[in-house]
């Protein structure tokens, strides 16, 4: 489905999709007021982001620095090329261990690799730990948004669900009522786990230690219950040194939520006696996009999904209207590299405003990103129907007395024709859209009679 | 080839033009270090302590099962520490002694020396956190410098009790987690 359909049925429940985007807005407001506490706040984005261009301007260097200190630290390092490679280490740990049952913290990177439903058909118990991941997981839904997965549903729907899953009281929506729920479920989960999978924040190539933050406790609760700690990471994760984190961890939460800092930030370095760490390299298409000039410093992405809550089409479309991973202004970017023609739609769902760069703590140029894609999927995929509508405009604006003569004659049809006619199902333009009142004249008559 | 190989060759086959890693300046903040610091606590949903207020509040609370990994407060403790954190799961409240503290954050770092169990600061009910006044540092950047290069297998910034807002963007305390954090300035 393309982005426009798709976002037609989010619509659909109008006063569903206002709240949508109230809530974002509200968070994008605490990002806001927070990052204006941080004087040196425009300091730290141009840092990060010159942090994460010399990672990309030496990643292999960095990977095999981080490797070697890994290893030395007792932490098991393997390479996946791509999706499948990835999922199919992850199962063979899982094997080894003859574990059955396992739960997993947030990460989007298993998302990508569609981890999940490939263990559930090799008979493993995936638990996605993370409370509105465990929500959407019982939806059979992927998450709408990578911070707050399951920010498309209202507490109602959630109040049935746990009704139905954990048979919680009928009709009881309270929010605390509903985590504790979920607060006791979960826990005998993470207390029967023997493998617990996270994903990575940042991994630290002098240390060769990795970051893991959250709010709940989730990942933490996971695996150091577990015997087996299996770290899912994108390449483009490391960064150089430890000191660095100072700069992200200022950045992250205050990027995301408009919070100071998660509650809980885990630096992973070796595993307790008798325990395993295993992290998972992958690239699934990373090395790709880093040899394209002009996406490559999409790769700088930490995930904080602030160009989700700033995005004026994302608020009021939904997450799952993007139809990828990670939606909303970064996914457009990142996922036409994954496949063109299957995302071809993305990079259209933007107004260009900038707000996505503006916002973006390690000062990703996501506007002029979507900007490129859109001419990289015009070349390859042809004008999208615009073309018969480009010549004919190209033709009025060359004359002068066709211009003149067809300004009226707008101005006129506007005002008569039938609304059927213009809002048309062939004009993309009119779908969601009102036109402006039609003024009486033209600005050049209006000029003629006011200038003096 | 192995998909190491592969990746690593793909990378080097790019050749990139060296881009500089810049050095990163010493950042402070503008408040009192100690006032910062309970702000940060109080807006993370903790609560801050003195050491006085930390004792009657321990005598007043009657729970089952108390740990204390801090040598000063060892008396509260009511079990022998089980070598397996399963055995941890009824733990109602667990004190631990923070390293130092972040006022920006609220951010207090522990690592394995004073974890007996990695999974204390999560599995218990409730957590106290004893932290020295003069172990405050301003921002994550003058943290780091004092981790340095400390070799640890597993270290952690705390900055409050486990919560969520994943149900209609509501802050709702103790998910997964400890409940409530409870910072005892000393």
């Amino acid at each position: 489905m393309s982005h426009p359909q798709a976002a037609t049925e989010f619509l659909k429940d109008q006063a569903k999709a206002k709240w949508h985007d109230e809530t974002l807005w509200f968070v994008r407001d605490k990002r806001d007021r927070i990052s204006k506490t941080i004087p040196e706040w425009e300091d730290l984005r141009n840092l990060a982001s010159q942090i994460k261009e010399n990672v990309l301007s030496k990643l292999d260097v960095y990977l095999e620095e981080y490797e070697k200190k890994a290893l030395q630290n007792g932490i098991q390092v393997h390479w996946a090329k791509d999706a499948e490679e990835h999922n199919q280490i992850v199962l063979s740990i899982l094997q080894k261990q003859q574990c059955t049952a396992i739960v997993k913290s947030k990460s989007i990177l298993t998302e990508e690799c569609h981890l999940n439903p490939y263990l559930e058909k090799n008979g493993i118990e995936v638990v996605d730990t993370d409370l509105g991941e465990r929500i959407v997981q019982f939806l059979n839904q992927p998450p709408s948004h990578i911070v707050l997965p399951a920010i498309h549903l209202k507490k109602g729907e959630i109040s049935e669900l746990f009704h139905e899953k954990l048979h919680t009281e009928k009709g009881n929506e309270d929010p605390a009522y509903l985590t504790h729920a979920a607060r006791l479920h979960l826990r005998e989960k993470f207390l029967n786990a023997k493998v617990a999978i996270t994903g990575v924040n940042f991994a630290v190539a002098e240390t060769g230690e990795f970051v893991v933050c959250t709010n709940e406790g989730n990942a933490d609760m996971g695996v150091h219950l577990a015997d087996v700690h299996i770290a899912c990471m994108g390449i483009e994760k490391i960064i150089p040194r430890r000191k660095d984190l100072g700069v992200f961890l200022r950045l992250l939460a205050r990027s995301a939520t408009g919070q100071p800092v998660t509650n809980y930030n885990s630096h992973f370095r070796s595993p307790s006696a008798g325990k395993e760490i295993h992290v998972i390299l992958v690239d699934n298409g990373r090395t790709a996009q880093l040899a394209r000039d002009k996406f490559r410093n999409s790769l700088k992405c930490i995930r904080c999904g602030a160009c989700m809550n700033t995005c004026p089409i994302y608020r009021r479309s939904g997450g799952f209207s993007y139809g990828s991973t990670v939606p909303g202004p970064i996914g457009s970017i990142l996922s036409p590299g994954l496949d063109m023609k299957k995302y071809s739609t993305l990079p259209f769902a933007s107004t260009l405003c900038g707000s996505c760069s503006d916002v973006c703590p390690v000062k990703i140029n996501i506007h002029e990103q979507l900007y490129e894609w859109r001419q990289e999927i015009t070349k390859t995929h042809g004008e999208l129907g615009k073309g018969l509508s480009m010549k004919l405009a190209n033709g009025i604006f060359k004359s002068p007395l066709a211009y003149k003569i067809s300004g009226n004659l707008m101005r006129t049809a506007l005002k008569t024709l039938p609304k059927s006619l213009i809002y048309h199902p062939i004009n993309s333009w009119g779908k969601g859209r009102n036109l402006p009142e039609t003024p009486q004249e033209s600005f050049k008559e209006w000029y003629q009679k006011n200038r003096k | 080839m192995s998909s190491r190989a592969s990746i690593l060759n793909s990378i080097k086959a790019i050749a990139l033009e060296e881009k500089t890693l810049p050095e990163l300046p010493s950042f402070g903040i503008s408040e009192e270090i100690v006032t910062a610091f309970k702000r940060s606590i109080e807006g993370n949903k903790g609560e801050i302590m003195s050491e006085m207020e930390f004792l009657d509040w321990l005598s007043e609370s009657s729970w089952a099962k108390v740990y204390s990994a801090v040598l000063a407060y060892a008396s509260a403790s009511n079990l022998v520490l089980p070598k397996d954190p399963h055995d941890l799961e009824d733990l109602n409240l667990a004190i631990l002694e923070g390293q130092f503290g972040v006022a920006e954050n609220g951010a207090i770092w522990l690592d394995d020396r004073q974890l007996p169990h990695r999974a204390i600061p999560f599995i218990t009910e409730h957590l106290v956190i004893v932290l020295k006044k003069s172990r405050l540092f301003p921002t994550l950047h003058q943290a780091y410098e004092e981790i340095g290069n400390e070799f640890s297998g597993f270290g952690l910034f705390i900055a409050g009790p486990s919560k969520t807002a994943d149900i209609e963007q509501s802050l709702v305390i103790g998910a997964h987690g400890a409940k409530s954090l409870r910072v005892v300035l000393v």
